[in-house]
C-alpha cells in the first residue's frame, strides 16, 4: 500500500508541465479536419511554433468560448458565432476574418447501388435507407443540408431517414464506413484522399443553401495573440490559401 | 499511438484516485459507522454518478464552476483562468464521477472489520482516529486498493464528462477515449484500433487485479 503511494506520487511529481516553445491552441470546424492538418504542419516548419489542434462542431465551439474555453483561434464553418463573440466582446478587435467558403456535396461509397450523380433526387432511391448529415443544431453543414434538401423539395420524404453526426466528420465516418447508405457532406472532406479513393460526390449548388461563410477570431482571452495572429496571416498567404484551394475552400474573395 | 493523450489520462486517472483515497476515507468511514437515522439520503448521494448519465453530471458541472456562477468566479479570479477547459476542472469532474468507485469498495471493506476487534481497540485506549489507522485500515487493504484501482479504471474510460467539461484540448484535457473519438472522425482506423486495444488490456489487467486481489483476502479469512 505505502509503495503504490510512493509510484503514485512519484508519477505525479514527473507529470507537472515542462516548458515548452510557443504553442497556440485552435477550435476548428470539423470540415477543417484534413485541411487543417496539411496547414498546420506547413505552418509548424515555417514558424517554428507548436500549433493544438481540437476539432468538432462550430456551435459547441462557441458555446465554450464563451464559457471560457482556453482556444487562441476560432474557425468557425459559420461567421455568425465568431459575429456572435465579437458583438460580445470576446475577440481581440478587428481580428475577424472570413477565411473561405464552404461547400456540401452528396457522398456515397464507390460500391452503393445509389448513384449520387443524378443529383438530390438520388436520396429517393429505396436503397438510400440512411442518409448520415451533421447534428444541424449546432453544426452548419448540418443546417446547410437541410436548406439544401428543403430547396430541392426532398426533405419531407427523406426526413425520417436521417442519421446525425454530432458534426460533419463524423456524418462522413458514417458514410465512410458504409453505416450510412449517402450522407450530404463537406467538400473539403470529400476531397481528402481518405474519403476520396473510397467514393463518389456530387456538388450541391451552391443556390440551393446560403453560402457557408467561414470566419475566423483570435479570442479575446489569449495570452498568444501575437502568434495567434501570425497563424491567421499563414491562412492568408498564397501557400495557405492554395491549400485551402486543393480541399475544396472557395478563397473569400474569388465568390 | 499518441503518448499525450496517454499521458494526460494516467496523469487525471492517478490523480483522481489519490484524490478519491483522501476524500473517500472519511465518507466511507461515515457511511459505515454512522447511526443516523437519514444516513440513507447521503448515501444515495454518493451512488449517484453510478446511475446519472454524465452528460447531466457534465453539465451540471459546467454551469457549477463556469464564468457566470460564483464558485467559478472566485476560481477566476484566484488562479486568473477560469476551471472550464482546465485539467483541474476535469481533474473535479472526474472526482465527482468516480466517487462511487472509491468509497463503496472503502466501505463494503471497512464492514467486514471485526466489530469485536475495534471495540477491543477502544477498550486498550487507542482513540477513535488510531484504532481507525492501526486496526482498520489495515484490516481493509484489499478494498481500498480495489477502490483505488476502480476509481484509476473507471477515470481512464471516462467520455461523456470529459467531453463536457474538458473541452477536447491536446496535452491538457484530451483523454485517450476522446482520442479515439477523433481518430474514428479522422478515419484514421488503426490509431483508433490500437488505443482502442490498449485500453481493452488495461481494463483487463486492472480488473483481473481487483479479483486476485478479493481471492486472497478470501483465503486469509476463510471462515467469514
Amino acid at each position: 500500500m505505502k509503495r503504490l503511494l510512493l509510484w503514485l506520487s512519484l508519477f505525479v511529481m514527473i507529470s507537472t508541465d515542462i516548458a515548452r516553445a510557443e504553442e497556440i491552441t485552435i477550435a476548428a470546424a470539423s470540415d477543417l479536419n484534413f485541411a487543417f492538418k496539411e496547414l498546420v504542419s506547413e505552418y509548424e516548419t515555417a514558424s517554428g511554433n507548436q500549433v493544438k489542434l481540437t476539432f468538432g462542431s462550430s456551435g459547441n465551439f462557441f458555446a465554450q468560448i464563451q464559457n471560457g474555453a482556453p482556444f487562441d483561434l476560432y474557425f468557425s464553418a459559420d461567421i455568425s458565432y465568431p459575429k456572435k463573440l465579437e458583438e460580445a466582446g470576446l475577440i481581440v478587435p478587428g481580428s475577424l476574418y472570413r477565411y473561405a467558403i464552404g461547400r456540401i456535396v452528396l457522398w456515397t461509397r464507390h460500391e452503393s447501388p445509389i448513384d449520387v450523380t443524378q443529383g438530390i433526387a438520388a436520396l429517393r432511391q429505396s436503397s438510400a435507407k440512411t442518409i448520415a448529415i451533421a447534428n444541424p443544431r449546432h453544426a452548419p453543414y448540418g443546417r446547410a443540408a437541410i436548406t439544401a434538401m428543403e430547396h430541392f423539395k426532398v426533405y419531407d420524404d427523406v426526413k425520417d431517414r436521417l442519421v446525425l453526426g454530432e458534426n460533419v466528420s463524423q456524418a462522413a465516418q458514417f458514410v465512410e464506413s458504409g453505416a450510412a447508405d449517402v450522407g450530404i457532406i463537406a467538400l473539403s472532406l470529400a476531397l481528402a484522399p481518405a474519403m476520396n479513393t473510397k467514393g463518389t460526390y456530387w456538388e450541391i449548388p451552391t443556390e440551393a443553401h446560403p453560402p457557408l461563410e467561414q470566419g475566423a477570431v483570435i479570442v479575446k482571452a489569449s495570452k498568444r495573440a501575437n502568434s495567434a495572429k501570425q497563424f491567421l496571416e499563414f491562412v492568408k498567404s498564397r501557400q495557405g490559401v492554395a491549400i485551402m484551394k486543393r480541399y475544396g475552400f472557395a478563397a473569400p474573395e474569388s465568390r | 499511438m499518441n503518448w499525450t493523450a496517454i499521458w494526460v489520462t494516467c496523469k487525471l486517472a492517478s490523480l483522481t484516485s489519490l484524490a478519491l483515497l483522501i476524500i473517500g476515507l472519511p465518507i466511507a468511514y461515515w457511511l459505515t459507522y454512522s447511526k443516523w437515522r437519514w444516513k440513507f439520503l447521503i448515501e444515495s448521494i454518493v451512488a449517484l454518478p453510478l446511475v446519472l448519465p454524465p452528460t447531466v453530471l457534465g453539465f451540471y458541472i459546467l454551469i457549477a464552476i463556469g464564468p457566470h456562477s460564483p464558485i467559478g468566479r472566485f476560481y477566476t479570479d484566484l488562479v486568473g483562468h477560469p476551471l472550464p477547459f482546465s485539467f483541474q476542472g476535469l481533474l473535479l469532474a472526474s472526482i465527482l464521477y468516480s466517487l462511487p468507485f472509491a468509497v463503496q469498495p472503502f466501505a463494503t471493506a471497512f464492514e467486514q472489520v471485526d466489530r469485536k476487534l475495534i471495540e477491543a481497540s477502544w477498550t486498550l485506549g487507542l482513540s477513535k482516529l488510531k484504532t481507525f489507522f492501526k486496526l482498520i485500515m489495515p484490516l481493509s487493504t484489499a478494498g481500498l486498493i480495489t477502490g483505488m484501482v476502480l476509481s484509476f479504471a473507471h477515470t481512464l474510460g471516462e467520455f461523456g464528462v470529459v467531453l463536457m467539461v474538458g473541452g477536447n484540448i491536446e496535452g491538457v484535457t484530451r483523454t485517450v477515449s476522446i482520442e479515439i473519438y477523433d481518430d474514428v472522425q479522422a478515419l484514421n482506423y488503426v490509431a483508433a484500433a490500437k488505443t482502442s486495444a490498449l485500453l481493452l488490456l488495461v481494463s483487463y489487467a486492472v480488473l483481473l487485479l481487483v479479483y486476485a486481489m478479493n481471492r486472497r483476502v478470501w483465503s486469509v479469512w476463510p471462515q467469514k
